[in-house]
This record gives structure tokens, C-alpha cells and sequence, in this order.
């Protein structure tokens, strides 16, 4: 095994004990200097392999990094994007129990559910607006397995993509029958409003957050399967969740979906 | 120097700032205990002024309708300011940067009034059945004060930073409207930079018009039939230097495009 191979490995084992332990770990690009784009998906990998040998199923992807606040945060100028297994899916109004993520925030989205494949490169919007069955709002729960949440680009790809769940609402909607980029969104916390925005602010549209998806994973060969659930990008900035909250994402000719954590003492 | 400021000199001095386009250092920095009855007199005396050379009142705006604006001011009702025609910019004019000091834009959801209100103890439904045509709209503020550096009673005397605004395209019968849903994108030289819903005003933009019909009650004022509205900024403004160029989309107000001027060098 080589010096890239063994580094990649290693810290892929860092990131699944921190999901044992739920004890987070240092900046990898601290541990790990020298790091590089191909290792940080590599390391996604490696998790991503081993999680599916334990015997989950792909479910989907989830882009990363869509909004000018977060790009101007990380100072970047494109997403990334990480992996959605079975077990990440959580339904709406049972709670997700006290204890499942590290320090989770919360935020809204409209999920795309594919009809057909979408193999990349390549992909326009108007192939990625065929291949779409329909869109179901939902609130993507994000963690961070890196302490305090101190990601950078390479962090955070190594990192699925600070990946943690999903909750999606039950109301499909057309894509041809809302106006994805100017539909609007309300996010509350409990009663109060934390949050609101268009949906254009998911790089400029979320259609084109599905059509980079499709073409950055085909680039590596990868095919966004039927089925398979897509989130593009928050619509606002990312909220952090505590024990008890409910959250509910309001999404104008969408519906709503509602996402409910377990207090702690219910543990 | 210590200069013994009061209501008049320093309604003087804010409409001289104004109109020499000069910043400076806001008056709370030596007159430490102006109040907020104080400032508004002085808001309604440079009002009088801008009256008296000929300017007409066509309505009222809202300030610091945002949650985080009003965390960082330490207050929890936003603060009214009066619209004159002067303050009118035509759709298609660029921001008036001989005129103003620093301008910034910001999207905001404009009501005309089709019915005359008197608060105090309007609610939002009465206030909302008291609209004739909601609109998208973009404000242009500025602030006579240096850096935008001021205290609630500073800004309140600057008429709440009042600069110019545009009205969009699209005027609305508000009743089958949900403003709280109704979202802007903003987009500066093609981007996105911000966006937000109604929801982020006062929660609902009809609270921020209730609440500005009760302010002006109790100030001695009705809300005139007919008068414009502009219930507050819905994301946080955007820089509007010359050469640059803004626009606001809204999901069912159309959009709302303004440029900064030609470039200085150009």
C-alpha cells in the first residue's frame, strides 16, 4: 500500500469512529498537510464502501456549498456534494432520537426524485428536467464530524459532504408546476421564523445544482439512478438544531415538511 | 469641540449633509441623552422643511423591520420616516449617486393605500383591507452619518436613513396573496447574492404596515388613502456603487432592475 493509499484509509477510520463515538475530530488538513481534492473524495469513499458492505443502499447525493454566503465562508467558487444511504432517511413527525449527530444544524430544500437515470458529463438542464419525476420539500439535516464544525473544501467533501439525515415531506409536486427558482421559503424554529429565502438562492437555480451533480459524478463515472433522491442546496443559511426543536420549511406551491428532534431525557 | 446641538441645529445640519452629500459623526456622540421623542421631533421638523421648499408627502417607510437588524439596535418595533416625491426614482433611472452619500439597495415589498387608516389599534387584517395595490419595489437608502454608524436616535432623526426608492411593475390585489411565502432574489452583475420572503418583515409585511399605522397614531397622524408604504428591507442592502447593477426578483411582483450609474472611469 502506498503513502496516499495508507493516508486515505486512515482517515477515512478517523471519520467512522468519530460516527461510533460521536466524538469529532481535528481539521483532517491539519492532521493530513498536503491533502488534495482526489483524496478528500477518496476518503468519502472509503467510508461510503464500507457503510455499503455493513449492508446499506444508495439512495441519492446531496450537494454541498450552493450558496454565495457559504462559498464566500469557505472561499470557493464551486459545490461538493456527498452520498445519501438508507439509513440516513428519517420519517416526518417521529422524532429523531436525542444522540444520533454530533452538533446537527437543519435546513430547507426542495429534493428532486429522479424518474431516469442521469449520466454525466454532459447533462443540460433540459435533460436534467426530463429525468426529474418530482419535487418533495424537505429538511436536510447537516453534521460535521470535524470538531466545531472548522471544515474547509477538503474537510468537508472527506466528510460526505457533512452529511447527517434527511426528512422529506409527502406532497410531490411537478417540476413543470412551480417556479423553482422564485418560489419562496419560510423556515421556523418552534413558533419563531428562522429563516427565509428563493429558491434561486441554491446557485441561482436548484436545477442547476442537479445538473452539476450529474455532471461532476458522471465525470468519475457514476450515474444518478431512478429513484434516487437529489438535494441541491439550501434555500437559507443552515440553523443549529437542539434537543426538542421542531422544525418546519414552508415552501410557496410545495407543501411543508416538518422535522421533530427527541428531547434529551428520552434517550 | 462640543457644540451644544438641539432640535433645530441639528435638522439643519441633517438636511445640509443631505443636500452638500457629507457624512458625519452621529450627534448622540455629544448629545448623549437626545431621546426618541426628541428625534422624532427633529424628523418632523426636517419634514416641515423639505415641505415648505416645495416637496409633497406621498407616504412613509419602515426601518429596521428585521429581527437581526433589531437585535443589533436593541429594540423590538421597528421606526417610521416619511416619503416625499423628491425621493421618487423613476423606473430605469439609475441610483442618484451625485446625490446621495453612500448608497445601498435593498428589495422590500410597497403597499398603496386605498383606504385612510388612523391607529392606534389597527391590526394587521384591518391594515391589509385597507391596501389598494401591493408591489415589488427596491429602496435605495442612504445615511448621513459615517460608515451608516449610529443609535437608534440618530437614525430616527435621519429620517431612517431615507434615500430614494423604485416601485416595480406589478401592482397586486394583496387579498389572494400570501406575502409571507412572496420571495425577491437579488442578484448584483448577474449573481445571486441574497434572498429572502416577506416573512422576514415584521413576519408578515401587514404587520409592519399595522404597526407604522399605530406609530403614526400616536405620533398625531393618520396613513392617508392613497399614500406609498414601504414596509422595510427584506434581505440586508447590497452595496450600489457606479457600474454596478441590482436586480430584485419576486416571485409574483416581477423585478425590479436598478443600476448604479456608468462607471467613474467610463
Amino acid at each position: 500500500m502506498d503513502d496516499a493509499a495508507r493516508l486515505r484509509l486512515g482517515a477515512a477510520e478517523l471519520l467512522l469512529t468519530a460516527y461510533e463515538t460521536k466524538k469529532p475530530v481535528d481539521p483532517l488538513v491539519d492532521l493530513y498537510p498536503g491533502l488534495t481534492l482526489d483524496d478528500s473524495y477518496a476518503i468519502q469513499q472509503v467510508q461510503i464502501e464500507h457503510r455499503l458492505a455493513a449492508g446499506r443502499t444508495l439512495k441519492g447525493h446531496k450537494v454541498g456549498l450552493t450558496s454565495a454566503a457559504m462559498q464566500r465562508q469557505l472561499g470557493v467558487d464551486q459545490p461538493d456534494y456527498g452520498q445519501l444511504l438508507d439509513d440516513m432517511f428519517f420519517l416526518e413527525h417521529m422524532a429523531v432520537p436525542a444522540g444520533t449527530y454530533l452538533q446537527p444544524r437543519i435546513e430547507p430544500e426542495v429534493a428532486f426524485v429522479l424518474k431516469r437515470p442521469l449520466a454525466g458529463p454532459g447533462v443540460t438542464v433540459a435533460e436534467a428536467v426530463a429525468a426529474v419525476d418530482f419535487v418533495l420539500p424537505a429538511l436536510e439535516i447537516i453534521d460535521s464530524r470535524i470538531r466545531d464544525w472548522k471544515i474547509g473544501l477538503l474537510d468537508t467533501i472527506a466528510d460526505n459532504a457533512s452529511s447527517g439525515g434527511v426528512v422529506l415531506g409527502s406532497t410531490p409536486v411537478g417540476v413543470g408546476e412551480v417556479d423553482l427558482r422564485l418560489s419562496g421559503c419560510v423556515l421556523h424554529r418552534n413558533a419563531e421564523i428562522v429563516g427565509t429565502g428563493a429558491g434561486g438562492a441554491v446557485l441561482g437555480s436548484p436545477l442547476s445544482s442537479l445538473v452539476w451533480l450529474a455532471n461532476t459524478v458522471g465525470a468519475r463515472g457514476v450515474v444518478l439512478e431512478a429513484g434516487h433522491v437529489i438535494l441541491p442546496g439550501s434555500i437559507t443559511a443552515s440553523v443549529a438544531v437542539a434537543p426538542g426543536d421542531t422544525f418546519t420549511a414552508a415552501f410557496a406551491g410545495i407543501g411543508s415538511v416538518t422535522a421533530r428532534f427527541a428531547k434529551e431525557e428520552t434517550r | 469641540m462640543t457644540r451644544a446641538w438641539d432640535l433645530d441645529s441639528v435638522a439643519t445640519e441633517l438636511l445640509a449633509c443631505e443636500g452638500e452629500r457629507r457624512d458625519r459623526e452621529p450627534f448622540t456622540d455629544d448629545w448623549t441623552d437626545l431621546d426618541l421623542d426628541t428625534a422624532y421631533a427633529i424628523q418632523d421638523e426636517t419634514l416641515r422643511r423639505r415641505l415648505a421648499r416645495g416637496e409633497r408627502l406621498v407616504g412613509v417607510k419602515l426601518g429596521l423591520t428585521s429581527r437581526a437588524k433589531q437585535k443589533r439596535m436593541g429594540i423590538d418595533v421597528p421606526l417610521v420616516a416619511w416619503l416625499t416625491d423628491a425621493m421618487v426614482l423613476p423606473a430605469g433611472e439609475p441610483v442618484p449617486q451625485g446625490a446621495l452619500i453612500h448608497p445601498r439597495v435593498e428589495p422590500e415589498i410597497v403597499f398603496v393605500m386605498r383606504d385612510r387608516l388612523q391607529g392606534p389599534g389597527v391590526t394587521a387584517v384591518q391594515a391589509l383591507a385597507a391596501v389598494d395595490r401591493v408591489h415589488g419595489g427596491a429602496e435605495v437608502i442612504d445615511s448621513r452619518y459615517r460608515d451608516f454608524r449610529f443609535r437608534l436616535p440618530d437614525v430616527v432623526a435621519d429620517n431612517a436613513s431615507s434615500g430614494a426608492y423604485v416601485t416595480g411593475p406589478v401592482g397586486l390585489d394583496p387579498s389572494g396573496l400570501d406575502l409571507t411565502s412572496e420571495a425577491v432574489l437579488v442578484e448584483v452583475d448577474g449573481a445571486v447574492v441574497d434572498s429572502a420572503t416577506g416573512a422576514a418583515v415584521q413576519g408578515n409585511p401587514a404587520e409592519a404596515l399595522a404597526l407604522a399605522v399605530n406609530d403614526l397614531g400616536r405620533r398625531g397622524h393618520a396613513l392617508e388613502a392613497g399614500w406609498v408604504v414601504l414596509t422595510g428591507g427584506m434581505t440586508d442592502a447590497v452595496f450600489a456603487p457606479p457600474g454596478a447593477s441590482i436586480a430584485c426578483h419576486f416571485t409574483n411582483l416581477g423585478s425590479v432592475h436598478i443600476s448604479g450609474g456608468p462607471r467613474e472611469d467610463s
